[in-house]
């Protein structure tokens, strides 16, 4: 179980983390080590991808790696915790809500996993996204 | 977490601080010196290099702001202090506050008896957009950063839960920034000594200038309102919400209790320090606060002594507006929910019940990350000793706390300080 599990899994459009065999603890991403119980008896798991959003932004100076992507002043995007319906959360990307005006993107709403891929990304990796549902 | 107290009190007996500021023309030792330079001028009695037995350094990244690493020992030789211990702490933002409480430990534990206490950032060298990504690596860059995050992402989506959670508006994020200029213009080692009326003014004068016609915003709300003086950088957060980017440095020389007197005859004593960890923001329980600030507050308290009525006034991290508001709650200052409310009513204000930034903060201040820490309580140490000048807080202040921040709350350090009659 290493780090880039989760985005090899990504690639396959599967949400992993892991489930603790001891104490049941849920985690987003994997851990080898439970940091409830501290038992070292995890699996990986692969989650439903619904869950609701818990607090988000629209960001309008991005980062030189969104940048890349074509994401700006004038093209923004929504990133935001998600909170799954297993119990964990996990930041990612929100795609398909109003950009223009972010008063009408609600916490509580429902969503479900989807994936990206980014412009001009040298990684070429998959990333995690959700989507209204 | 066991409930701490110090081995041997701990004292602070001097300070020193650079302008802060965008300086091209100064590294981080040339801003480091100027601060020394301060330090060494503003203690009372009788003060020698060689009194300093170990040097601690809050630097988040020169590694990455100056192509330098191993920061310390080059700071300690420049102002004459080899071959003394010299050890550089890192603590995202929360360096500074952190090398504070390793200096404490050090002299609790008996290895030195006093300790030179430094913070320096040196940040303007960089493009904004690699300011931007250095500042990243203090988040998850495994998970969050690859989702989208930036700093004000991350405390833009704990504005979203707050004011859902609480009903609270940007009209309160507003406040804290037009009170911190209000008091960053009255510090004239701060970044902006210019109140949001100011710089309204200047933008009114500067189109006048231009042939265009005068902007109408009737007063700072309707000026930090309107998107095209205040733009959105991420939702529900603008410019005005964002600390700055800054050069910096800021010193400390702190003794063993005893000898606090050898030193000046109006010593702060550190009568409270706590110090906190947590995961990355989708770990937490609550994202409309930051835990770790509760907990470090609350160990800090219990080792003072002391409860949160009884601070007289705080320097907090508000490396974003948000984040004044959430630490005037998970410091206790304000019940849950309630600070927003607090700052609309302008009860953190200087001359208020509560005041909170009187240095301007890091919003008017500036925030040198790694010399954040300590120039909040080089601001403490001046109001305490009643020597903050036109910013001074009335009614002669005797307890102050500074609360620092690393990350989105991965970090954070809470200091106590009382000056005894």
């Amino acid at each position: 179980m290493n780090s880039k599990d989760f985005y090899l899994a990504l690639a396959e459009k599967k949400l992993i983390g892991s489930s603790c065999q001891v104490c049941g603890l849920q985690q987003v991403p994997q851990r080898k080590l439970c940091p409830q119980c501290h038992a070292e008896n995890t699996q990986i798991t692969t989650f439903s991808g619904k869950g609701t959003l818990a607090a988000f932004t629209v960001i309008r100076v991005p980062p030189m790696h969104m940048a890349r992507a074509g994401y700006g002043s004038k093209t923004p995007y929504c990133v935001g915790i998600v909170a799954l319906e297993e119990g964990p959360s996990v930041s990612a990307q929100i795609l398909n809500v109003d950009l223009a005006n972010p008063d009408e993107i609600s916490i509580g709403m429902p969503l479900r996993m989807t994936t990206i891929k980014r412009e001009s990304d040298p990684s070429e990796r998959t990333y995690l996204a959700f989507e209204p549902c | 977490m066991r409930q701490s107290n110090w081995a041997r009190e701990v004292a602070v007996v001097g300070v020193g601080m650079s302008k802060f500021g965008a300086f091209p023309e100064q590294s981080s030792r040339d801003l480091f010196v100027e601060a020394f330079l301060e330090l060494r001028d503003i203690i009372d009695k009788d003060f020698e290099l060689d009194q300093i037995d170990a040097f601690y350094l809050g630097n988040f990244s020169s590694d990455q702001f100056e192509k330098q690493a191993h920061l310390a020992p080059i700071l300690a030789n420049w102002v004459g202090l080899s071959p003394i211990p010299a050890v550089r702490v890192e603590g995202a933002c929360a360096s500074g506050g952190i090398a504070i409480r390793q200096g404490a430990l050090a002299i609790a534990a008996g290895l030195a008896d006093v300790v030179l206490v430094g913070g320096v950032e040196k940040m303007t060298d960089l493009e904004i957009a690699e300011v931007t990504e250095a500042l990243a690596t203090a988040a998850d860059t495994l998970y969050e950063i690859p989702a989208g995050f930036t700093f004000p992402g991350f405390y833009a989506a704990m504005a979203s839960a707050y004011m859902t959670e609480f009903g609270a508006d940007q009209k309160a994020f507003h406040q804290v920034c037009i009170k911190n200029h209000q008091n960053g213009a009255l510090n004239p080692k701060a970044q902006y000594n210019q109140t949001i009326a100011q710089i309204m003014a200047a933008k009114k004068a500067r189109a006048v200038q231009k042939g265009k016609p005068s902007p109408e915003w009737e007063n700072e709300g309707s000026f930090l309102s309107d998107p095209r003086a205040n733009p959105s950088i991420a939702w529900p957060l603008s410019l005005f919400d964002c600390s700055p980017v800054t050069d910096g440095s800021a010193v400390l020389l702190l003794t063993e209790s005893k000898k606090a007197k050898q030193f000046t005859d109006h010593p702060l004593y550190l009568v409270g320090s706590g110090q906190a960890s947590d995961g990355a923001l989708n770990e937490r329980k609550t994202l409309f606060n930051i835990p770790a600030a509760v907990t470090a507050a609350k160990h800090a308290y219990a080792m003072a002594g002391l409860k949160p009525e009884q601070i007289d006034l705080a320097e907090v991290h508000d490396c974003f507006t948000i984040a004044e508001i959430m630490a005037s709650e998970d410091l206790g200052f304000f019940d849950r929910g309630e600070g927003w409310k607090a700052a609309l009513d302008g009860k953190t204000r200087r001359d208020g019940p509560r005041p909170i930034n009187t240095s301007g903060g890091l919003k008017a201040k500036g925030h040198p990350v790694g010399a954040s820490g300590i120039g909040q309580v080089v601001e403490l140490w001046k109001q305490l000793r009643g020597e903050a000048g036109e910013r001074q807080v009335e009614g002669d202040p005797q307890i102050g706390l500074a609360h620092n921040v690393g990350g989105t709350g991965q970090t954070c350090v809470v200091n106590i300080l009382e000056r005894r009659n």
